[in-house]
């Protein structure tokens, strides 16, 4: 027992070295601990009440200066302190979201892989049906149907990345499950169940990380997406995409209410990917630059 | 290319070839000689990793660039050194004077293109010809290795190992080229296609007028096909002559070691006798000899002062110390003008 | 294949909208209306029967090519569906077209020359075109092009150029994949021995890469090509509604904030229904390239 233990400890500190080496990963690391920091100290920075959501039409849209660095929005509010608070929403959907539904995914393909069979046409072919449906349509029916509030939108965005968990998970189950027995033939005594699943696990680690990583990304777009359909997160609760949304009519005199969520937007996303990357490239080893 | 009458088809000088990477310098080739006359064949033998295929991809300058660097020597094709050729001249030669077939059959062919086209191609290149005459050409090389022409429209996927590989070989052969480097042409195959394949080799050796460097680990394949041989080991020579020379009259350590860890049928041993110790490091530089760390016979000079060129006749030479009292030495062969 | 996706994805979808809280016959008769009329609508629209029979009935209905009428305008499911589906499909035409133009060219000129400034800027800029959420590119793009410098428009379809400025707001995301994947696939073929064969027969590099190369690169991106088309129409959702661009898209969007189920309902499917025809296409066109998907049709010779 200890000697899996000790592989899969050395696997994750292996990958972590690797993903040391990759220059890109590192600064996305960089760039997502900034983020996750700053969302964390908010209450510290602003006060939810007075700052974030109460209107202050003497002071609206301002341009950037000392006092707001961002300006102010449409509705007289500081648009930095906006974006801070907008940065835990983005996250907290973004990670909830793949933490559920990629726990769904991941038994799900772990199950399929395991029994076959019907089971797992049944699993396969309820995967393929959420994949052919645009996954922005899906969440805005989802919503739309099910009203407008945070749960539902995680649910909302969340569930088209469920496939996606399923079938790296049923590959990675499989291959293992194909190594096992081929070596079971050969072996002397029977592999236990609890080995067995040791084994899965990391065999599977690898991929499911590269996947959860970029799905946080591609959620926290749509979920942008979402609010600036009007389908999102209800104001005034500070989310980038409605911010977006909110300061397009008056982009003409004053870009900068569309410039910075936007950039906030961008900068998770590109964080992300570029953490998924160096991460693939990290648990890739056929790759050696 | 003046296409003069002369017997030396190639004539490789002191073929230095590194490889530059962020790991190290590897010394390929480390002062590669090959004298190479027409309808001759060469054995070149050594273990992986000796520097056989670096060299072969020299003489057609195909080493990529980076990481590998020729960094000395000439290599004479009829008179003029490629070395110096411009891109452009060195594409012309490439098909249609020096030809080279791959190690593995499976994927030397390009799976979306027909075997027919793939042959067809290199005749167009080389040649002007109306492109009725170039099907034709190359259905004609088709039948040569044994294949039915009328396979022309079909892909790689539809042929054997076998097969693929005389596709290979009549792709290499279709312009009739004076040289064909074949590394390792059976090393992928069966032992019964092997023979096949060798056969086909000799028998187009011969109608082409083609001379024929092989390279390979494999001494039973030389024994088959060639008439001199040189051992190559860490990137140079260290035994050469002809087949009798080499399999007759054995001289180097490491070339007795080979022959020794052949299992033999006859012979009533109970265990093989591999050669002890491995590979040595190609990134490192030796001043002496670079077999000396498995050598049986090694003494201190042979890792102190590298060994020189001991000619032991006219064909047969030995990079070794411990010929180093026979008579005749490189300078009074070269005295006697061979 | 299609049939079983077709009836699972209108199953949920219908499932979906019509176990939405709420009362969708008081929403379509007002608050004001008294209960006897809106339990006639509720009637009318079937909605006093169970889900499952709705459901039933339904899909009854649509076998028979009648997919309902919107419950606000009088026009059918169809013919709305019909009259906005060729401006969708033209954005995504277009789109496919500006994310191929750029990507290919990018991705083997990378591929070939790896690691140089080109490679470098050509994967920076993938990365920014993924990173950049479309909506935001859109929405910049109007404030350059049309608010500032007044080159393009800012929405509509009067002209031929306003197909533009959508169609490389919507397919920066796929342009940005496309070439990245293009790059990694070209990056393999490379290092095959087939490759080295066509350069010993003394082929130029031009014709070593675009005949030998970039056939068997281009296999796996065609293969892909089918799910780049489902992210493409979905985007298309959010570029329409920015550059008001009268497609399908908008028109789901527009129907939702309506609550007029039945459009949405028939939209979607229909939709899925083409993008599934579309992958059909595509999936032929896959067998005629690789020569060994054929083989399963064939018998082994050699």
């Amino acid at each position: 027992m200890n000697f899996k233990n000790a592989e899969n400890r050395s696997q994750v500190y292996e990958t972590w070295r690797r993903l040391k080496k990759s220059r890109t990963a590192v600064i996305g690391l960089i760039l997502i601990f900034i983020l996750v920091t700053v969302a964390i100290i908010a209450p510290l920075l602003y006060d939810y009440n007075n700052d974030i959501i109460k209107q202050n039409i003497k002071e609206r849209m301002q341009k950037p200066s000392l006092a707001h660095p961002f300006g102010t929005d449409e509705f007289g509010r500081d648009i930095l302190g906006r974006i801070i608070y907008g940065a835990r929403i983005s996250l907290i959907i973004g990670v909830t979201s793949c933490l559920l539904c990629g726990s769904i995914g991941i038994i799900l393909g772990v199950v399929a892989a395991y029994y076959g069979g019907m089971i797992e046409n049944v699993i396969m072919r309820f995967s393929d049906i959420l994949m052919a449906i645009p996954s922005i349509l899906l969440a805005i029916v989802i919503v739309a149907a099910f009203g407008v509030n945070l749960f539902n939108i995680i649910i909302a965005v969340g569930v088209a990345t469920i496939p996606q968990y399923i079938r790296i998970t049923r590959a990675s189950v499989l291959t293992v499950i194909n190594q096992e027995y081929i070596e079971a033939a050969h072996s002397i005594g029977a592999k236990t169940p609890r080995i067995l699943f040791r084994h899965i696990l990391t065999n599977c680690f690898a991929p499911i990380m590269v996947q959860a990583t970029l799905r946080i990304a591609t959620v926290i777009a749509e979920a942008a997406s979402l609010s600036f359909l009007g389908l999102g997160v209800p104001a005034p609760t500070p989310e980038w995409g409605a911010m977006l949304a909110g300061g397009r009519a008056y982009m003409r005199e004053y870009p900068h209410l569309v410039l910075f969520p936007g950039l906030a937007i961008a900068f998770t996303i590109l964080s992300l990917n570029l953490i998924g990357d160096g991460l693939r490239d990290a648990l890739d080893p056929k790759l050696k630059k | 290319m003046h296409r003069s009458n002369s017997e030396i088809i190639l004539d490789m000088k002191n073929l230095v070839v590194d490889y530059e990477t962020d790991d190290g310098i590897v010394h390929a080739v480390n002062g590669m000689n090959i004298k190479l006359n027409r309808k001759q064949s060469l054995g070149i033998v050594g273990e992986t990793g000796a520097g056989k295929t670096t060299t072969a991809l020299s003489i057609l300058r195909l080493i990529p660039d980076p990481p590998g660097v020729i960094k000395n020597g000439e290599i004479f094709l009829e008179g003029e050194d490629i070395l110096l050729y411009p891109e452009a001249k060195m594409r012309k030669l490439r098909g249609s004077y020096v030809s080279m077939i791959f190690q593995d059959p499976m994927t030397s062919l390009n799976p979306v293109l027909t075997v027919g086209e793939q042959i067809s191609e290199v005749i167009r290149v080389h040649r002007k010809a109306d492109s009725e005459d170039v099907i034709r050409k190359a259905k004609e090389m088709l039948e040569v290795v044994g294949i039915k022409s009328d396979r022309y429209n079909d892909f790689p996927y539809q042929f054997s190992g076998g097969m693929k590989q005389r596709i290979v070989i009549a792709m290499a052969l279709a312009c009739y080229p004076k040289l064909l480097i074949a590394d390792e042409p059976t090393t992928a195959l069966d032992v019964t296609i092997q023979a096949q394949i060798l056969e086909v080799m000799k028998d187009l050796k011969e109608k082409f007028d083609t001379s024929l460097i092989l390279i390979t680990h494999d001494l039973g394949v030389v024994a088959e096909i060639c008439d001199i041989v040189s051992v190559v080991y860490a990137g140079s020579i260290i035994e050469h002559g002809t087949l009798r020379d080499i399999f007759k009259s054995t001289k180097h350590p490491y070339t007795e070691g080979l022959f020794n860890s052949l299992p033999n049928i006859n012979a009533r041993a109970e265990f093989l006798k591999p050669i002890p110790g491995s590979m040595p490091d190609p990134t490192q530089v030796y001043t002496g000899c670079a077999f000396y760390e498995r050598c049986k016979y090694a003494v201190d000079k042979c890792n102190a002062v590298k060994p020189p060129k001991i000619w032991l006749n006219d064909t047969h030479y030995v990079v070794c110390h411990k010929y180093d009292d026979i008579e005749l030495t490189q300078k009074e062969v070269e005295n006697n003008g061979m | 294949m299609l049939l079983p996706v077709l009836i699972g994805v209108s199953f949920i979808v219908f499932f979906i909208v019509n176990l939405a809280p709420g009362d969708p016959a008081r929403i379509i008769a007002g608050v004001e209306t008294d209960e006897e009329t809106v339990e006639r609508i509720r009637e009318d629209l079937g909605f006093n029967k169970t889900v499952v029979e709705r459901y039933g009935i339904y899909m009854w209905k649509a076998l028979q090519g009648d997919l309902g009428t919107s419950y606000y305008s009088n026009k059918t499911v169809i013919e709305a569906f019909m009259e906005r589906i060729p401006n969708t499909l033209l954005l995504g035409f277009w789109s496919v077209v500006f994310g191929l133009i750029i990507s290919m060219p990018v991705g083997i000129i990378s591929a070939i020359k790896q690691y140089s400034i080109f490679d470098n800027l050509g994967m920076v800029l993938a990365l920014t075109g993924i990173s950049i959420p479309s909506f935001w590119l859109g929405i910049l793009a109007i404030l350059l092009f049309s608010l500032k410098l007044q080159l393009l428009p800012s929405g509509g379809n009067e002209f031929w150029y306003s197909v533009i400025l959508p169609s490389i707001t919507n397919g920066t995301q796929m342009m940005a994949l496309m070439t990245r994947m293009t790059r990694s696939s070209m990056l393999e073929v490379i290092r095959q021995d087939y490759i080295m064969t066509a350069r010993a027969k003394g082929l130029d590099e031009k014709t070593v890469v675009l005949k030998h190369a970039l056939r068997n690169a281009l296999i796996p991106v065609v293969t892909t090509a089918g799910n780049f088309l489902i992210m493409m129409i979905g985007s298309a959702v959010v570029t329409e509604t920015i550059f008001s661009w009268p497609g399908v898209g908008r028109l789901i969007v527009e129907s939702i904030s309506k609550r007029d189920l039945n459009m949405v309902v028939g939209c979607v499917i229909l939709i899925t229904f083409i993008i599934s025809i579309i992958n059909l296409v595509i999936d032929l066109i896959y067998v005629l390239i690789d020569p060994k998907i054929r083989s399963s049709y064939g018998i082994m010779k050699g």
